[in-house]
């Protein structure tokens, strides 16, 4: 079972941060810890992808062509390089993460102006109060 | 130029989205004019498109010239040009409604709503046209951050609905992207196609299962499908009464088609009705939202709040359609995301105007309309008996082929939730034109101090009007019509499998 933790720790570790984030979204009453649990729900997802492109054993970055043996001089050994597809995809993701994250700020600035406070509960206390 | 349509009617708006800024920044007045004018220029795209994939079957568009396993493709298909149509059609009504109501209820802020209002556009346009699952997402995102934005700005409470929306939005989206990654970690591929070929042999995998259940999630939170439409109401009732028109009618039904492709297209319908019973499990979801958003529409005086719950509803329709699985219900499915994408958009136009005029969505404040607005009115009257499924309006045809679908699959309960959400429909709609054409006007509720009680004939202005119209016209014409489209597109637009 050691074993089986340790040697896939990458995935615990994206499942457990997801998990807080997540709980950080669905129980805190701050809606910056709200925001704050989305991201690192996000970027939990950001690693388990980094972690899918991963090959142990000797792969390095760049893409160098000639060094697998019995093909021609084009040919790429696949072990040698690791997977840079998902990177790229997450560099699309992060991108996302981060106007997502820049809208709900902008929308926390609307709130605080409007309700002077960003406990969930105060606002629905004050929304019940003016009757809206 | 026509095989560069596909292209043309993401490229187009997406670029024209950055230039309204520099326009707004010159003259403010002629956003509105190239808004339009874009829309135009999408609208004529998706119907060359779909000219094109009726004279010559489906056809894919390769970006950058790459080759689809490896390049991000648009694939055109009978499904994925009809909703383009869809779409581009009721994002133009709705941009040449939007004038007067931005004019007046988002004065200052003309220039910034345009610009998010073309990316949303494009947004849900991409989602529709890819055929490339990353690539869906990233529309997917494209749409829902302006869509936040679009729904912050709105009136009371809007920003509180907004920043729910961002966190279930995120979480919806997030479970999406999981799905895609795990299904990239199994198969190697993100091309839908691709897919389609690589996965029936792996269906026994669990990564696959969990890939197929982070997608059914993700979509049905960003589809507001019940249970997981919680975010909806307050979201879309708050947000500005042309950005409502615009979103209630297309996200959901844009969801949904991403949900039908998921499900028949990337998987095939075996994997999605017998590996796992998520077909039963949504049927019976919608079996409940049809109820439980009727009978929460009943609760409300909000005129907009009504038609969202009424929204819960009629999702449920298009997923129980999706759910029992056959060519019938699939049909009547498809159908209804047609159909109610036009009942919607007309009925969310109508709120909008009567707020414009009236000021006021109160159900029970609606005396002498159809002496006010007698246009709109009338268009109101003709929605609601499509609602309710009278024929020749189109609400009456999807209704049929959802029963008959149900019937088919043996589900009794689900045909009878239809029928009875037909009479809670009418109950709805009667109530409101009761209130509009037959309730004579009390002291107390005229808003000119009581002096004038006969009531002025003050019609919504022609921007307005002319879309409303032309809606409620359509809303006819797609009825009378409905089994040329069925005959000529729909039938070919459900998947193959079946």
């Amino acid at each position: 079972m050691l074993d089986y933790v340790i040697g896939k720790y990458n995935f615990w570790i994206y499942v457990v941060l997801m998990m807080i984030g997540l709980y950080a979204m669905m129980g805190k009453k701050n809606l910056v810890k709200k925001l704050i649990g989305m991201n690192i729900f996000q970027s939990a997802i950001i690693l388990f992808y980094i972690s899918t492109g991963v090959k142990k054993g000797g792969a390095t970055v760049p893409i160098l062509m000639g060094h697998a043996q019995g093909h021609g001089h084009q040919a790429i050994d696949v072990a040698g390089y690791l997977n840079p597809l998902p990177h790229v995809l997450m560099l699309t993701a992060i991108v996302v993460s981060i106007a997502t994250t820049g809208v709900a700020l902008a929308i926390l600035i609307l709130i605080y102006r409007r309700y002077n406070t960003l406990e969930e509960d105060e606002i629905l206390k004050i929304r019940k109060d003016t009757g809206v | 130029m026509a095989e560069q349509f596909p292209a043309l009617i993401i490229v187009v708006p997406l670029i024209a989205a950055f230039f309204i800024p520099l326009i707004g920044w010159w003259k403010k007045q002629l956003c509105y004019p190239w808004v339009v004018a874009v829309l135009v220029v999408t609208f004529i795209s998706s119907l060359g498109i779909i000219n094109t994939v009726m004279t010559t079957g489906k056809f894919s568009y390769r970006l950058g010239g790459w080759a689809p396993p490896w390049g991000i493709e648009y694939a055109l298909d009978y499904l994925s040009a009809f909703m383009l149509v869809i779409v581009s059609f009721i994002s133009l009504m709705v941009a040449v409604y939007s004038k007067k109501s931005v004019e007046k209820e988002l004065p200052e802020k003309t220039v910034p709503f345009y610009t998010l209002f073309l990316l949303l556009i494009t947004g849900l346009l991409g989602i529709v046209i890819t055929g490339d699952v990353f690539n869906l997402f990233v529309f997917l995102e494209i749409s829902s951050l302006s869509c936040y934005a679009l729904i912050a700005i709105g009136e009371e409470g809007a920003p509180i609905a907004a920043f729910n929306y961002v966190i279930m939005g995120t979480i919806g989206a997030c479970f999406y992207l999981l799905g895609v990654g795990y299904l990239y970690v199994a198969t190697g591929s993100l091309n839908m196609a691709d897919l389609a070929v690589i996965l029936p042999n792996m269906y026994h995998s669990k990564i696959i299962l969990v890939a197929f259940a982070f997608f059914t999630v993700g979509i049905m939170i960003k589809g507001a499908i019940f249970p997981l439409h919680i975010w909806m109401p307050d979201a879309y009732s708050t947000a500005p009464s042309a950005v409502s028109a615009l979103i209630a009618p297309l996200m959901t039904k844009v969801a949904a088609y991403v949900m039908i492709r998921i499900m028949f297209t990337i998987f095939q319908p075996r994997f999605s009705v017998e590996t796992v019973p998520v077909m039963t499990i949504l049927g019976w979801l919608s079996f409940i939202a049809i109820f439980a958003g009727g009978i929460k529409a009943l609760a409300q005086t909000d005129l907009k709040k009504m038609l969202v719950y009424i929204l819960v509803a009629e999702v449920g329709y298009i997923v129980m359609g999706v759910s029992v699985a056959n060519k019938i219900g699939l049909t009547g499915a498809i159908l209804h995301i047609l159909n109610d994408a036009f009942m919607m958009a007309c009925l969310f136009l109508i709120v909008g105007a009567i707020s414009y005029r009236i000021g006021t969505r109160d159900i029970h404040k609606l005396h002498n309309l159809n002496k006010i607005m007698p246009f709109t009115m009338g268009a109101f009257t003709i929605t609601a008996l499509s609602m309710v499924g009278i024929p020749p309006a189109c609400g009456f045809f999807s209704k049929w082929y959802l029963i008959l679908g149900t019937i088919e699959a043996g589900q009794w309960a689900f045909a009878a939730a239809l029928l009875c959400s037909s009479l809670i429909n009418a109950v709805l709609f009667f109530r409101v034109i009761e209130c509009a054409y037959f309730k004579p006007m009390e002291p107390a509720y005229a808003n000119d101090g009581g002096e004038t009680h006969m009531a002025q004939r003050d019609e919504a202005p022609l921007t307005m009007l002319v879309p409303i119209v032309i809606m409620a016209a359509g809303i006819i014409l797609l009825g009378i019509f409905s089994g040329n489209i069925i005959s000529s597109i729909i039938q070919f637009a459900v998947p193959a499998s079946f």
